[in-house]
């Protein structure tokens, strides 16, 4: 029993904070105001299916665009002195620490009509553009705010990967392009896919960026959800119900990226038969 | 330079962050031999194989392939093959694939690969181990997953940095028969580091002893052993008493108080010299038969003999001998003039030789608690 005792704790805290919302999410999803069960919640998300479409795509380009700005560089950082390694990580990681807000309302302040971007523009006679409310400004508070979640784990599964395996492979014949596409970029997969659903989740269900920055016509499906508690719409079951299936969402596209990592070790195998 | 030597290494010098690793180091390997290079850690003996594969380039000097400068050839492109201290093994790729992976490279056909990778598997015995993981297999097995990848690609030189030091004693043995083996049969040079001075008595047809980044000694591992040219060899390779001695003139050398009969001449008049007598050459007698008496101070049983410490006039002896004998008893020591080798002084001389603390490992840790600062110095009287 004292060899339980700690591990009870834990499982009381799961109970209380993972288990017991997940039912009453569920519970909201599934009954109507007056509390009996129904599937109209669930039916009704389907008119929201552009939106979710909308988050998902908007999602998946800001997980492509932080993939192709985060491998570069988590591999360039790989490369370089250790001492200067951990200054630069620390410099990624600086501006997660300031409020998610504030760094929203940065860009907003940047890429408003009359804001610094199209201030700029105007000493050198461009006419201004219209950059917020647009959904590439959303993307780029996705990329500017979720790009670290890529780095970082890319970045350490390149670091974890042993030199000597680098030079068993140039010392087999392997120049920089064969090294990297036979070695590092293989070992380097469970980063990537870390990277992707680090970045991929919080993207798909985040509202404030899209509030700040998208404007009226580039609502998600977090918006959504935040209207169906706070806003003029009140609707928890509805909420809860979309809740439910964005998460149902989620659930099947990790599975699909885990899928993705396994497969790649089958193919290998299976090479040359 | 010469054409029956494979690599040369000509005047090279290198360092790291200001500390010299090599210094003018000059070395001719023959086509065909199993060379050993020998030391301890930090003499430069990986160094030396890593600037041979490539890895890393010298500061100066040159270092040649089959009579070609490849001093500036990056690794990938030299006929050398390398098996690493931890075998490096692709851990994403199964036992074929690591094997097949500079075949790959090479764009050779798939049945070429399939048959060289099944061939080789058989010559390490891991027929059947095809689709194993890397990580499900032993250390053992990996050594030869690592010995086949290197080996399918028919390389000129196989290069090896410590590859048995991760295995167990048994299976170390076992390796060394089968490696030697497989250098017989492909008839390829082998560049074997290692410290462990067993291995490369036993293993090679040439030993380099190497220490402080240059060599100390290059022979057969009979020359290495029976006539060392330095204190260092002589302690570095097996147990040694080193003791001063003077040369009274050809095949007569002075030592412990007095005259014995040698073997070595060219010595001039007079010269100071280190006199080396294996333990396992001296024989034991009564006191009055010996050519030299002393107390023996302590015995240790080694299995195969007794290792007996024998003080005579102040200084150590240590003899292996299959009798056993009391702590306090005098004995009497013979030594033929076969059992004494004769070298010339040397920067070494006096750091080794003496069994006063009967083990360096014993005398550093008692020298570090009386003097926790000074070095370890010569222990001789």
């Amino acid at each position: 029993m004292k060899l339980k005792s700690p591990s009870l704790l834990y499982i009381i805290w799961m109970i209380i904070f993972t288990i017991i919302p997940m039912i009453l999410v569920l519970f909201f999803a599934f009954t109507d105001n007056s509390g009996n069960f129904t599937f109209d919640n669930i039916l009704n998300v389907g008119r929201y299916s552009s939106i979710f479409l909308r988050s998902i795509g908007l999602g998946g380009v800001s997980t492509i665009v932080c993939l192709a700005l985060g491998y570069p560089l988590a591999y360039i950082i790989s490369k370089i002195q250790v001492k200067s390694q951990s200054i630069i990580i620390m410099l990624i990681m600086l501006p997660m620490w300031m409020n998610f807000l504030l760094r929203t309302y940065a860009w907003m302040t940047i890429l408003e009509n009359n804001g610094l971007l199209n201030k700029l523009f105007s000493i050198f006679g461009i006419p201004p553009i219209s950059l917020i409310n647009t959904s590439w400004a959303v993307v780029l508070g996705m990329v500017y705010n979720f790009l670290p979640y890529m780095v970082l784990p890319i970045y350490s599964a390149i670091s974890k990967i042993d030199k000597r395996i680098v030079e068993a492979a140039q010392d087999l014949g392997a120049g920089r392009r064969k090294v990297f596409s036979k070695v590092l970029l293989p070992l380097s997969v469970p980063g990537v896919i870390s990277g992707i659903t680090m970045v991929f989740v919080p993207a798909v269900s985040t509202f404030i960026i899209s509030k700040m920055l998208g404007g009226g016509s580039n609502i998600l499906i977090g918006d959504l959800i935040e209207m169906q508690f706070l806003g003029s719409t009140y609707n928890p079951h509805l909420g809860s119900a979309i809740s439910f299936i964005l998460m149902i969402l989620i659930l099947i596209s990790i599975g699909i990226m885990n899928q993705f990592d396994d497969s790649d070790e089958v193919a290998i195998n299976t090479n040359y038969r | 330079m010469g054409k029956n030597f494979i690599i040369s290494l000509k005047n090279v010098t290198l360092s790291f962050n200001g500390h010299t690793v090599l210094k003018n180091f000059n070395l001719d390997i023959k086509n065909g031999d199993f060379v050993t290079l020998l030391g301890s850690s930090g003499c430069g003996k990986t160094t030396t194989l890593r600037l041979i594969g490539g890895f890393v380039q010298p500061d100066s000097g040159e270092i040649f392939f089959d009579g070609k400068n490849v001093t500036n050839l990056p690794a990938h492109k030299r006929e050398v093959n390398t098996i690493f201290q931890n075998y490096a093994l692709f851990p994403h790729l199964n036992v074929y694939e690591n094997i097949a992976f500079g075949m790959r490279l090479q764009k050779k056909s798939e049945p070429e690969i399939n048959k060289q990778v099944k061939k080789m598997l058989k010559m390490v015995s891991l027929s059947g181990f095809e689709n194993r993981n890397i990580t499900s297999l032993s250390g053992g097995q990996q050594q030869r997953v690592a010995i086949a990848r290197a080996l399918v690609n028919k390389p000129k030189v196989l290069l090896l940095d410590e590859p048995l030091g991760a295995l167990d004693l048994k299976l170390r043995k076992d390796m060394q028969t089968e490696l030697k083996k497989i250098q017989q049969q492909m008839g390829i040079t082998f560049i074997f580091v290692t410290h462990d001075q067993e291995e490369a008595l036993s293993m090679s047809d040439t030993v380099v002893v190497m220490d402080k980044g240059s060599i100390q000694q290059i022979g057969s591992p009979q020359d290495i052993y029976n006539e060392p040219q330095n204190a260092f060899v002589a302690n570095f390779i097996g147990e040694s008493n080193i003791i001063d001695g003077v040369m009274c003139k050809d095949y007569i050398v002075k030592f412990a108080g007095r005259k014995f009969d040698c073997l070595d001449s060219g010595f001039s008049k007079m010269e100071n010299v280190d006199v080396v007598i294996r333990p396992e050459d001296i024989e034991v007698t009564s006191p009055e038969k010996g050519h030299i008496s002393g107390t023996v101070t302590s015995v240790t049983f080694k299995g195969v003999h007794y290792e007996i410490i024998v003080d005579i006039d102040g200084f150590k002896w240590m003899i292996q001998s299959t009798e056993n004998q009391q702590p306090g008893d005098i004995i009497g020591l013979i030594l033929q003039p076969d059992d004494i080798h004769i070298m010339k002084k040397s920067e070494h001389s006096g750091e080794y030789g003496d069994y006063s603390a009967f083990s360096d490992e014993m005398y550093k840790v008692y020298e570090e608690k009386q003097h926790p600062k000074k070095r370890k110095a010569g222990v001789k009287k």
